[in-house]
């Protein structure tokens, strides 16, 4: 078992005639992810690696039976393709653009609002799920053969630094079950609660890594789940402990946060929930790993 | 991206907010004939810098006469000001905003920023007018009224009336002032993609009028290909020449107080680095992503950028080299430090694909670099090289 996608998963990928919707596409198929579809509105009826390419989503999802899209369309057309996946029909959609308005993500969480459709990002590196050998199920731009089919799940808001986290799994041995990378954006689809909720229920899952960074407060409603609800250990890691305050939140939005957004309150209110924090990211597999283990 | 006072002010007009008529001006010549073409007994010379606090730094002065707004303006324009949010070193005043004076009979705030946890933004008013909305927001977080503005629909004004009543702006003379400045506020922070935008103090005239007497607005940048006209709008000079420089490149750089430059592949990968540098008792000079696709080009105006900081002593790339390969990151750097003619200790990690074939080309390089096999240990020897204890090649 896995989270949110697996090695039957039917993959359609948004933008796939753009360089990096193609380059992409192509890793995805390399490690045996069913990529079966490509959509780029005028350019329905070619194909790319291979793989048939359609007008619509709606089109490519009815053709193929796709039910996941992972977009790379930019930005200033995203939210607008956004869209369009969750009103043909797919189950989950993975937005890899970086520097999509704040303003038009706000627009798409109110159409998505009520919709049976997930997202994940934007601004993220996606979704992977590691099958046997090399294999995967790859919805992103991740590094496939740095993963390994195992028992922890990551959660992360970071790219390069997720790939670390996981890298250091992989050598232990632990291995992953799904990774989730959820974006760096302040407007974002899937949380970090929501996916703690699933790796709870999935008996692949062992244990959680999450990795987190500074500004808002998804750590620390994160941490409040953790004290609730969840029986997994986790272990985690805050990236942005010497970040100096001020520079990348404005003013006001640390108040309507109620003055959260520090590395220090988001680790101080993790280690109130019990999960064990890294300090050192070089060390976040070797505190999954005594986390396991109940040290 | 940050615009002046007065650049808000005649933004917000456009939308119908009601502000009060004034001038912008770069000489003392011209600040003496605004207090006259305004043709009113009382003005304020502001000072237009991008920082809070200029009216206890003496950066807004109240003026009775043309001569008087002439010496205001002669004593701020091209010099310092120094406010609590510029640094010691201050910054220059280029231009000031003259604009008549208004009868205050009570000041409030009015905000606006995007709140990630309702994906929205959301209005923030206050009767605590003229302060740091940040002070009022520690001692009595009540006293901060909210409403959330629908990105589709907007402010309602049942909404702003909520906020007006709740703040004591419920007359009926002036309850219409009030929700008009609160939904135009909204319109225009909706429309031209803003990040924050501040009205502080919101003031009632002794007439009865509702006005902004102080403005901020901060755009997204992400939205501002959108917003030509307000794109237009930046002030290079507000700006670190390093930070304006690494924008042309599509490079993420913050300068910091500390000694150790920093050369990142993702945004988390590059606070983590610094974090890891403090850990082992460094202080990072600078936050820099190169992003994605670190190519000989942008590595070397990375490297150019770092060290045009003089207190930069070493510096430390760390990349995780997923999809791009480590060898061809690996060339970049070897190619950049020779064009730069690298002075300072340079300390590469790599990790991912190629790796091995990365540090043959490192060690090849006849360079005074030294390699490292992970992130603690990259940090570990940059501190100690920088700190003199870590010797040579």
């Amino acid at each position: 078992m896995s989270i949110l996608v697996d090695q039957d998963t039917k993959v359609l990928v948004q933008g796939i005639t753009g360089r990096n919707g193609s380059f992409h596409a192509h890793h995805s198929l390399a490690c045996g992810t069913k990529v079966v579809a490509g959509v780029s509105p005028g350019k329905g009826g070619g194909s790319v690696e291979g793989v048939p390419v359609f007008d619509t989503v709606a089109e490519a999802v009815e053709k193929t039976g796709a039910e996941v899209s992972v977009i790379f369309v930019p930005a200033p057309f995203c939210a607008d393709a956004i869209c369009e996946a969750a009103d043909g029909g797919v189950r989950l959609i993975v937005a890899i653009t970086e520097g999509i308005p704040v303003m038009d993500m706000a627009r798409v969480k109110a159409y998505l609002a009520g919709k049976e459709c997930r997202l994940v990002g934007p601004n993220c590196p996606g979704v992977i799920t590691p099958g046997e050998g090399d294999r995967a199920c790859r919805i992103g731009i991740m590094p496939a053969y740095i993963h390994k089919k195992g028992k922890i799940g990551v959660i992360s808001r970071s790219g390069t630094l997720t790939y670390e986290a996981v890298w250091q799994l992989t050598q232990l041995g632990l291995g992953e079950s799904t990774c989730v990378g959820i974006g760096g954006d302040p407007v974002n689809g899937t949380s970090f609660t929501d996916l703690l909720a699933l790796f709870e229920k999935d008996p692949q899952t062992e244990g959680v890594v999450m990795i987190g960074e500074i500004g808002g407060s998804a750590e620390e409603e994160a941490a409040r789940f953790i004290q609730e609800k969840m029986t997994k250990p986790v272990a985690s890691f805050i990236a942005g402990l010497t970040a100096p305050p001020g520079r990348r939140m404005g003013h006001a939005g640390a108040i309507i946060s109620g003055g959260k957004g520090t590395a220090k309150d988001k680790i101080a209110a993790l280690e109130a929930a019990g999960v064990k924090v890294a300090r050192d990211p070089s060390v976040i597999g070797k505190t999954m790993l005594e986390a396991l283990e109940g040290k | 991206m940050k615009i002046h006072e007065y650049q808000a002010k005649q933004v917000l007009k456009r939308f119908g907010v009601a502000v009060p008529e004034g001038k912008v001006c770069v000489t003392p010549e011209e600040a003496e004939k605004a207090f006259r073409d305004l043709g009113a007994p009382l003005a304020v010379v502001k000072a237009q810098i991008h920082a809070g606090g200029r009216g206890k730094a003496g950066g807004v002065k109240l003026v009775r006469s043309p001569e008087e707004a002439r010496a205001a303006a002669e004593a701020m324009l091209g010099k310092p000001l120094v406010t609590h949010q510029t640094g010691p070193e201050g910054r220059i005043v280029q231009r000031v905003w003259v604009e008549k004076g208004s009868k205050v009979a009570k000041e409030f705030y009015l905000g606006i920023a995007v709140d990630r946890a309702r994906s929205a933004p959301v209005m923030m008013a206050s009767a605590e007018g003229g302060v740091e909305i940040e002070e009022v927001a520690a001692r009595n977080p009540e006293a901060i009224l909210k409403e959330r503005i629908d990105p589709v629909f907007g402010l309602f004004p049942f909404q702003a009336r909520r906020l007006a009543f709740g703040i004591g702006l419920g007359e009926p003379k002036v309850l219409r002032g009030a929700v008009e400045i609160m939904t135009r506020l909204a319109e225009a922070f909706v429309k031209l993609d803003c990040s924050l935008a501040e009205i502080n103090p919101l003031v009632l005239t002794e007439e009865g009028a509702v006005l902004a007497l102080d403005a901020k607005i901060n755009f997204d940048d992400n939205g501002l290909f959108r917003h030509p006209d307000v794109a237009e709008l930046r002030d290079l000079a507000e700006e670190d020449p390093k930070e304006v420089e690494a924008g042309k490149w599509d490079l993420s750089y913050i300068a910091l107080d500390g000694n150790i430059g920093c050369m990142v592949n993702g945004a988390g990968l590059a606070m983590a680095t610094m974090d890891t540098i403090k850990l082992y008792g460094g202080e990072p000079a600078n936050f820099l992503d190169v992003g994605g696709g670190a190519d000989k080009d942008r590595v070397t105006a990375a490297f150019k950028i770092i060290l045009s900081d003089p207190h930069v002593k070493g510096v430390l790339v760390n990349i995780f080299g997923g999809i791009v390969h480590c060898d061809v990151i690996a060339q970049g750097v070897v190619d950049a430090a020779r064009e730069v003619g690298l002075q300072v200790p340079l300390v590469v990690r790599l990790e991912g694909t190629n790796v091995d074939k990365g540090k043959e080309i490192l060690a090849a390089s006849g360079l005074a670099l030294q390699a490292a096999s992970s992130m603690d240990e990259g940090a570990r020897r940059i501190v100690e090289l920088v700190a003199g204890k870590g010797g040579g090649k």
